[in-house]
């Protein structure tokens, strides 16, 4: 039966009853007053008795069924008013819910609406609109003011200011021009656009979010199986008792009304529908949090390993200084950058973009390249063997470094930069110092985590010890580490996990993959369009923005606070029915109420996260976080 | 020879699921049926997710099934 007609028939149950209500204040006689409640009992009760005998058809055991034997006892007994009642709030109840909890999932379906339906496309020199999900790889797309961006591509020409909020939760309009990559998804706001089409359909990483987001909903916390498998037992429990109390007492009524509250609604949605709207916030807010166990360890998280760049530093670093030894400046920075020319080595693309921007002509194509991980690469230009990287691989090559090169070169780093030195087979030629910026927003990001309860902040970096240093003590880490290769980076974390340290480590998901993977808490962060980081990562920032972080931190509390606050509420609800109808305090008509009123209970304190702001007042937040901070240290210890 | 088996997977949209005991009831129904490898039960966002055997069973067949237990299928 659809859900439509179940509707009215609640309705006209709810006329009927309303009748009844009359009939008795107007005092007409008896029978009329019980023919009205025994039609509205079959009426509203139609559809739980249908769904009950399919049920049961099919072998299934369903609450329906506990429902019907305590509505058709209550007819044989007598009970109508109460057989009324107890159906229609059934469903009044279940329409209630239904209505309340699509609130609760509302995160989820906004963003699911923002899904491209069309799109513009030029096939043959001509313009075709068609469904999004038709569009094929290397279709040239266009895309107008107010449209939205069908598919994940590169732009080919045109240039636009466009809303990624879809994608990122930030809707700042940012600007495109030629080459940028462009996310499905996001709006078009000014401009025009033609774009190529990289990823359609499934394979845009706006329908992964939506794909990871509906898996995440169904990741159950550690409270939710707690949960489960106490409603496993408490409701064959009830259903024993009540049928225990029919032998001993012979009060029928009673029993019955043990089959009402046998459900155990508000038990088993308390968990999940705080989970639900905490990862629906955070969806809406371009955060990714895997599923209900890993909000649970976000919020008992008391340590970060940072990888530097790219979280704390914008990871778009700069050539600083040139410096050539025996040779021009310009001549090295040509080399190093006709060299680098393939390298996907953020290094080596700051000084290939270095170079572009003297207009320098890069014309020479480097052959036998080899990739040294975490050092350099080493390269034939035009005959001539090639080393451009680190002081490890310098000691690697055995080659000497005079005296004023190594000057040179501390004096470098001790500024805060990375040297990247250029070698021939014998000697060093030249130094390219290149830094990165740190983020505006880090020191103070730094300051909130600790308010929020992480006593420990480490930081990892492949740069030298004396930029590390230089950036870290800035930003007030506990621990920092430099000259790290990308496989020395998980074992750190390792090291650094132990017993009481919920430890969670942040990584732009590129070359931190496998320390991310190895913390408590992997957290990728400004990932939009790397697919392997989304997957591997436990939660995925998809801006690059760090404040980011302290929403999905204080967010990951509010949740655990508000699934324990449901829990505790639910259980106590239990005790309480319990308690009310051992005593005959509770019929089957309060009983079904009672329980109806917990699950809508639950269910509107999980709405409340739905608009959770992290960031409203930061006084209250404040206030707060000292509460917090004892849970959380007591876990610790627990543990 | 035995061929090798073709797993497909289909995706139900239904009502708004409102307890999660209904999950267990579809879940239940549908793991029961030749064919079914998996069907999972997408409690909050009201879907249903069966890998099946699309030689033993048909998408169909799995739709009529979820709606004989009473849950109307939308999509």
């Amino acid at each position: 039966m659809k859900a439509k007609e179940i509707n009215r028939i609640m309705y006209a149950a709810g006329i009927l009853l309303l009748a009844a209500l009359m009939s008795y204040l107007f005092n007409w006689n008896q029978s009329v007053l019980n023919r009205f409640l025994i039609i509205a009992t079959l009426l509203a009760g139609y559809p739980t008795f249908l769904k009950a005998w399919k049920a049961a058809r099919l072998k299934m055991f369903s609450i329906d069924l506990l429902v019907t034997i305590a509505v058709i006892g209550a007819l044989i007994i007598g009970e109508y008013m109460e057989s009324a009642a107890v159906t229609f709030l059934f469903l009044f109840g279940a329409f209630l819910e239904g209505r309340s909890l699509e609130k609760a999932r509302a995160s989820i379906k906004s963003l699911m609406d923002m899904a491209p339906q069309e799109a513009t496309v030029l096939r043959n020199g001509k313009r075709l609109v068609i469904k999004a999900e038709d569009v094929v790889e290397n279709d040239m797309v266009i895309i107008q003011t107010g449209q939205k961006i069908p598919i994940d591509g590169r732009v080919a020409s045109g240039n636009a200011s466009v809303n990624e909020a879809a994608i990122t939760g930030e809707s700042v309009p940012i600007s495109k021009v030629v080459d940028d990559q462009v996310f499905s998804g996001s709006i078009l706001d000014s401009g025009y656009l033609e774009v190529i089409a990289e990823k359609v359909g499934e394979e845009t990483t706006f329908s992964k979010i939506i794909e990871l987001v509906e898996e995440a909903q169904e990741g159950k916390a550690k409270t939710q199986r707690f949960l489960e498998k106490f409603a496993a037992i408490y409701t064959p429990g009830i259903m024993v008792l009540s049928v225990l109390v029919w032998i001993i007492t012979r009060d029928v009524h009673l029993s019955l009304t043990f089959l009402v509250i046998a459900c155990p609604g508000a038990l088993v949605i308390s968990a999940p529908v705080s989970i639900v709207a905490g990862i629906g916030n955070a969806a809406r807010n371009g955060i990714l949090i895997k599923g209900g166990e890993v909000m649970e360890n976000l919020a008992k998280l008391n340590a970060i390993v940072f990888d530097k760049t790219g979280t704390l530093t914008n990871g778009k670093p700069a050539v600083t200084a040139i410096k050539g030894f025996g040779l021009s400046e310009n001549e090295l920075l040509l080399m190093a950058a006709e060299a680098e020319v393939i390298s996907e080595h953020h290094l080596g693309r700051a000084i290939v973009k270095e170079a572009e921007r003297k207009g320098l002509n890069l014309l020479n194509k480097p052959t036998e390249v080899t990739v040294l991980k975490g050092r350099g690469i080493e390269v034939n230009l035009s005959g001539k063997l090639l080393y451009i990287g680190n002081r490890k691989g310098l000691f690697q090559n055995k080659l000497h470094i005079e005296k004023e090169v190594e000057f040179y070169a501390t004096e470098q780093e001790k500024a805060g930069n990375t040297a990247v030195f250029i070698t021939n087979d014998k000697k060093v030629i030249g130094i390219i110092s290149i830094a990165d910026t740190i983020r505006e927003k880090a020191k103070e990001t730094i300051a909130q985590l600790k308010r929020e309860g992480i006593e420990h902040l480490v930081m990892l970096t492949g740069d030298n010890n004396h930029t590390a240093h230089i950036v870290g003590e800035q930003l007030g880490m506990d621990s920092i580490y430099g000259e790290l290769l990308p496989e020395d980076k998980a074992q750190k974390v390792k090291a650094c996990m132990g017993k009481g340290i919920h430890l969670a480590m942040l990584g732009d998901g590129v070359n931190d993959a496998p320390a991310i993977a190895s913390a408590d808490v992997g957290i990728a962060m400004g990932v939009a369009g790397t697919d392997i980081a989304m997957e591997t990562a436990d939660v995925v920032l998809m801006a690059d923005n760090l404040d980011k972080l302290v929403h999905a931190l204080k967010l990951s509390k509010a949740t655990v606070r508000n699934m324990k606050q449901n829990m505790f509420f639910a259980v106590g609800t239990v005790a309480l029915l319990l308690a009310g109808v051992l005593t005959k305090n509770v019929n089957l008509a309060s009983g079904m109420l009672i329980h109806e009123l917990s699950v809508l209970f639950v269910i509107l304190n999980a709405i409340r996260l739905v608009k959770y702001k992290p960031f409203r007042s930061n006084k209250h937040a404040t206030v707060k976080k000292h509460k917090n901070s004892l849970p959380a240290r007591k876990v610790c210890v627990e543990c | 020879m035995k061929t090798i088996k073709e797993i497909k997977t289909v995706k139900f949209q239904l009502e708004t699921l409102t307890c999660p005991s209904c999950s267990q009831k579809i879940e239940g129904v549908l793991n029961k049926e030749q064919g079914v490898e998996e069907a999972k039960v997408l409690f909050n966002s009201s879907k249903v997710k069966i890998q099946y055997d699309s030689d033993e069973v048909t998408s169909d067949r799995l739709k009529e099934l979820i709606e004989k237990v009473g849950y109307p299928v939308l999509s």
